[in-house]
């Protein structure tokens, strides 16, 4: 239920063909530069998916007394069809955004008059209880992918663990760490937020990484054995929770970025689960 | 988006009630016994110095270029808001090299300033921006050496940036003009100070390097206390957990010092992580000795033994912060631990530094066995010893130990090889020495330290040490002929061979002689030794040295003169002076109280004799006249030299001493002339006098009075009253005639030249009326035992009589030549008062039954009156004393007199 007033104010009385409010929703697909090339074919298919668009008739064809009037109004919020209210998002690629328009029909000779202003659409925190889902890993030359040559590679020892890859919004990411042996010296441990955006399903898709945060949380070289704390908070403007539909999805990765001296550059990733609660 | 509404208040709402209880008992503010930072902030600075260029390097907008294709897909939006982060002035790298360390520190203290400036205009963004800036500067650790400083420098302008953001959201809390109180809980707090505050607690988490995250977020912890009750016990675990992040050692150790430091100050009741601090830090501590550190001493060129001790400030920091008020078993558990580790004497002197003294002074042999053990090549031992020494200073080990740790410690601390270690190690320990042990083994300290000083002269660079060894030395020996006794101790001081150092020792010495003597001494040692010092601080008075601290000198001397006493032995005693004059010629107040004390000395040989002198006593008199008359005339002091003459002259007079050749007698002349003839009618007592006469001349119109230059009259008033009452007793000799030394005073009165507009000279005119006509009684008021005075010489002969009328007569028109002078307007006033004061001492002195003194006296009463000047009341008040006195016996002319006084009506 949307709810609010709307304002008419003006010298004289207003003539008008009547007054009607219009909501609507609609989730914003867009290519990124690089990959428009090759997915051109189906540009088209990335069309604006409207979620919801109604309209109400608020008054009636008449007059406005001069001076300030007031209408109060109360909008249920229906989906079309079997789609879903997602969250107000702005990322990169995908945009789901919200309006309300308010147009004032008037005479042939005079203009219609439309305001339009954007409302946010927040989910309610869902009630069931987050199952935690802990994940353990442990980093070693051998557990490396897209090593060129794995002799050359100094030895060492990463184990840790987060302590949940579903995570409610508001809560920070927690876990630890532990070096546990390595030759080289280590000159800091990161940890990157990544938010993937994917547009289009059926036909193929886009699918975009961006960084929205870098944390580090080791800095030089630490003490071997002892367990440095895996903490970040979720930045508010950049996320939301995790979204998945038919047409688009914006999902969210954490990295464990491990530099070695003198030029080792080791990535842990873990897909998280986000919502918000 | 509305996200993080739930913070952890929401969470820790249920624990919150049992908490708030325990809060409440445990809200114990830091006591006055903690020392603070701000006290160790200046030993810091002036410790850790380099002389090597350092530079400062803010890196405005990094971020940029490094990370510059991951985010490029950002929108515009997002990614001006992430740079407005890094960037301090868009765009600009500023890299300062090549800076001293005082310009280092300028340079901090101008990004402080700019700190302020951005904040008070608003920009509140910049500010942080600097903060971040700054706090990244610590993760750099070149030029390690000041590294403790740039700690310092640093956390400054951390602590500035806290407390304004705590002051902003404070202030954002005031609702209808009401302060929030102090002790406030977060339901108090309105949602846009909660939010703000939020806000801030979300940007700092975004900081992407780890060590300004820390620094930044532990900076504004205090704010926790907006948002809920439990959000800095819950921060400062976390913040501890951070820490083990960072992997340079030293780098994070002063970041746990930072924690504690901000811990104490916001919530003191959080034990807890402050004892997690210090375990993190024992289970890092090997990392100092590992590869990495290693490699970077080597880079530098920095040994080990002057790199571990850049740990002190901030181990010693913590450590402090837990054994505050902690619990003994706690600090036992903190030392085994401690205890357990390799190469742990980095730990031993923070433990030792930070401790409570009772709790180490109690296992002080358990330390001594701990330090012996450590290795050489480590944190210095010297400074082990030191710390040691410093608890041993303020507790008392067990009885039983206490000599064998003495000897153990200074096996260790004789065999150090560099003198500066050596003695700074045994300045400390001189106290512990001084408190529990005798003289013999302060001795043998002394003389070790003597030897270990002396080759290259080491003492030269050592004074400020060796100096506070004296003082501890003096401190705990008050018996100077015990502190004497100590061979070593007059040696030791000849290793004081600057001037101005050693002047200072000697300072040292006779201010704690003045203030422990209770009893005049006679005892040789002392005299010597202390002679020998005050000596050096006579002598090192020159043309330079400031009237302050010659009077400072001269009050320490006098000190010491005054409690040397050979009791009955009168003769030592005044030899004694002699050669102090001889010492200490050139500090006058030493002289003026030389000549005090030889007068004292006079005055006590007459009471113990009860003014009968023997033939020997009347020579030894005679003979202190004697120094105090040729000591007199070397001083500068105008009236100090008048007063003493007078003073040294009533002396001689109370002792007899009537018989001295004038002025040109020495000293020896008069011990030979042991038996002078005293009925010889030339006096000593005259020589004062006519010396004193001879000095009035002399008197300067103006004389410089604490520094300000004042007119001398009053002052030479003052001492003729003075010395007139001496002279009514002081008999005539009889080579001069008549009134000899009053007539030449009177001379010398008359040919000074007086200030016109004062009346001075008559006043002692007036004043010399008296003495006549005391003088012409028949029997003198007062006289002095064993001293014939004029009255008995000449028993009222009409010839000494006339010949005072005579000079009465000198006198009185003198006088009344004076008011003549004084019949213009504007001196009427003056006429009339000292026309009255004339009359009056006629009326007390003169003998009115004279016709002419009768006239004379009605005379000036009209004077007085004559131009309406007089006071009324005065007049009236003089003619009702003259009415009531001749009702007295003999006064019966009065009554005639007082009738010829009419009282003048004021129209």
């Amino acid at each position: 239920m949307l709810s609010g007033v709307v304002v008419v104010s003006g010298k004289d009385s207003v003539q008008h063909q009547g007054v009607s409010l219009t909501v609507e929703g609609t989730v914003n697909l867009q290519l990124s530069a690089k990959s428009v090339g090759v997915f051109e074919a189906f540009y088209n298919s990335v069309k604006p998916i409207q979620i919801i668009n109604s309209t109400i008739e608020m008054v009636k064809p008449g007059k406005f007394p001069s001076g300030r009037t007031e209408i109060p109004f109360e909008f249920p919020l229906h989906v079309k069809g079997n789609r879903v209210l997602y969250e107000t998002y702005h990322g990169v690629f995908v945009n789901i955004q919200y309006t309300l328009r308010c147009d004032m029909r008037r005479s042939l000779l005079a203009k219609d008059l439309t305001k339009t202003c954007e409302f946010i659409v927040h989910s309610a925190p869902q009630k069931r209880k987050l199952t935690p889902s802990p994940v353990a890993f442990t980093v070693t030359p051998e557990t490396l992918q897209n090593v060129k040559e794995r002799a050359l590679l100094p030895k060492f020892l990463i184990r840790g663990h987060l302590n949940s890859t579903n995570c409610v919004i508001t809560q920070p990411l927690t876990g630890e760490l532990v070096v546990e042996s390595s030759e080289a010296a280590i000159k800091s441990i990161e940890l990157q937020l990544v938010r993937v955006e994917t547009c289009g399903c059926a036909e193929g898709y886009a699918r975009d990484a961006t960084e929205i945060q870098n944390i580090q949380i080791a800095d030089g070289d630490v003490c071997r054995g002892l367990s440095v704390p895996i903490y970040m908070v979720f930045p508010r403007l950049f996320t939301c929770p995790t979204l998945e539909t038919t047409n688009f999805k914006v999902e969210f990765e954490v990295n464990i970025v491990v530099l070695l001296h003198p030029e080792h550059l080791i990535t842990e990733n873990f897909p998280l689960k986000l919502c918000r609660m | 988006m509305f996200a993080a509404s739930a913070d952890p208040a929401a969470l820790a709402a249920t624990t919150d009630n049992s908490r708030k209880k325990r809060d409440r008992d445990d809200n114990s503010i830091v006591g006055s016994d903690f020392e603070p930072w701000a006290s160790k902030r200046g030993e810091i600075l002036a410790r850790y110095t380099t002389t090597e260029k350092l530079s400062i390097n803010l890196f405005m907008g990094s971020e940029k270029g490094k990370a510059g294709t991951a985010i490029s897909a950002m929108s515009e939006k997002v990614r001006t808001r992430l740079e407005e982060l890094d960037d301090f002035e868009e765009g600009s790298q500023k890299e300062l090299l090549n800076l001293t360390q005082q310009d280092y520190v300028n340079r901090i203290e101008e990004l402080n300033q700019s700190l302020k400036d951005a904040w008070a205009s608003d920009q509140k963004v910049k500010a942080l921006k600097i903060v971040i800036q700054c706090s990244k500067l610590l993760s750099d650790t070149s030029v390690i050496q000041f590294y403790p400083s740039k700690f310092v420098l640093i956390t400054d302008i951390l602590d500035t940036f806290g407390k304004l953001v705590y002051e902003r959201i404070f202030s954002m809390c005031m609702d209808n003009h009401s302060i929030l109180p102090d002790h406030f809980s977060p339901e108090n707090v309105n949602d846009t100070a909660k939010e703000t505050c939020l806000n801030w607690f979300f940007k700092i988490a975004s900081i992407r390097e780890l060590i300004p995250r820390f620094y930044v977020e532990a900076s504004i912890l205090k704010c926790n206390k907006f948002l809920s009750k439990t959000g800095i016990s819950e921060c400062l675990p976390r913040l501890t957990c951070m820490v083990r992040g960072i992997g340079d050692p030293l780098v994070s150790v002063y970041a746990r010092a930072y924690l504690c430091r901000v811990g104490m100050e916001v919530a003191p009741h959080l034990k807890e992580s402050l004892n997690k601090n210090f375990f993190d830090f024992l289970l890092t501590f090997k990392q100092i000795h590992g590869d990495t550190v290693q490699n970077q001493l080597v880079l530098q060129g920095v040994e080990l033994p002057s790199y571990l001790p850049l740990y002190s400030p901030a181990m010693d920091w913590i450590f402090q912060c837990i054994s505050y008020h902690a619990p003994e078993a706690l600090l036992t558990e903190m030392m085994e631990r401690c205890k357990k580790l390799a190469n742990n004497a980095l730990l031993l002197n923070s433990v030792m530094s930070a401790f409570r003294a009772e709790f180490i002074a109690t296992r002080s042999m358990d330390f001594i066995g701990m330090i012996k053990e450590c290795d050489e090549s480590g944190f210095p031992k010297h400074l082990l010893f030191r710390s040691l020494g410093l608890n041993l200073a303020l507790a008392n080990p067990p009885e039983s130990d206490r000599l064998q740790i003495l000897n153990e410690a200074w096996k260790v601390i004789t065999k150090l090889k560099n003198p500066q270690d050596y003695i700074n190690c045994a300045e400390v320990w001189v106290e512990y020495t001084c408190k529990h042990f005798t003289k013999r083994e302060v001795n043998t300290v002394l003389a070790d330290i003597i030897k270990h000083m002396t080759p290259d002269r080491a003492f030269e660079d050592s004074y400020p040490q060796l100096q506070s060894i004296i003082k501890k030395v003096i401190a705990h020996f008050h018996d100077f002929s015990v502190l004497f006794s100590v061979e070593k101790f007059l040696p030791f001081l000849d290793m004081f061979q600057k001037e101005s150092v050693r002047v200072e020792v000697c300072k040292c010495i006779m201010e704690v002689f003045i203030k422990h003597q209770q009893e005049p001494t006679k005892d040789p040692v002392i005299l010597n030794a202390l002679l020998h010092i005050c000596k050096t601080m006579h002598d090192s008075v020159n043309a330079l040295t400031l009237e302050d601290e010659k009077r400072m000198l001269a009050y320490l001397i006098n000190g010491f003169i005054k409690m040397v006493s050979f009791g009955r032995d009168f003769e030592q005693q005044l030899s004694f002076y002699v050669e102090a004059r001889s010492m200490f010629c050139n500090l006058e107040p030493v002289l003026v109280q030389l000549i005090h004390s030889v007068n004292r000395l006079a005055m006590e040989t007459r009471k113990v004799m009860k003014g009968n002198h023997s033939r020997k006593t009347a020579a030894f008199v005679r003979a202190c006249v004697a120094y105090c008359f040729i000591t007199i005339p070397s001083l500068v002091g105008i009236f100090t030299r008048l007063n003493l003459y007078l003073h040294s002259g009533q002396v001689a007079l109370a002792n007899q001493c009537l018989s001295q050749e004038h002025g040109t007698l020495l000293f020896r002349d008069i011990c030979r002339a042991s038996a002078h003839n005293r009925q010889q009618w030339g006096s000593s007592a005259d020589a004062f006098f006519k010396a004193a006469i001879s000095l009035v001349p002399e008197v300067p119109k103006m004389i410089n009075i604490d520094g300000k230059m004042r007119p001398s009259e009053s002052f030479l008033l003052e001492f003729l009253c003075n010395f007139f009452s001496t002279l009514l007793i002081v008999p005539d000799h009889p080579e001069h005639g008549v009134l000899f030394l009053v007539r030449e005073l009177l001379n010398v009165i008359q040919d000074y030249t007086w200030e016109d507009s004062s009346d001075e000279k008559i006043r002692i005119y007036t004043c010399v009326l008296h003495l006549l006509s005391a003088m012409s009684q028949e029997t003198y008021l007062y006289h002095v035992d064993k001293v014939d005075s004029n009255d008995s010489l000449y028993g009222g002969d009409s010839k000494f009589l006339a010949e005072n009328n005579k000079l009465c007569e000198t006198v009185m028109a003198q006088i009344l030549e004076h008011l003549k002078t004084l019949a213009k307007d504007e001196a009427l006033k003056r006429q009339s008062s000292l026309g009255l004061s004339f009359f009056n001492s006629i009326l007390a002195h003169g003998d009115l039954r004279s016709n002419r003194l009768n006239q004379l006296s009605v005379n000036l009463w009209h004077l007085a009156q004559r131009h309406g000047c007089a006071d009324t009341r005065t007049m009236v008040k003089t003619l009702e004393y003259i009415k009531k006195r001749s009702k007295h016996p003999d006064m019966g002319h009065l009554t005639e007199l007082a009738l010829r006084l009419p009282l003048q009506t004021r129209t």
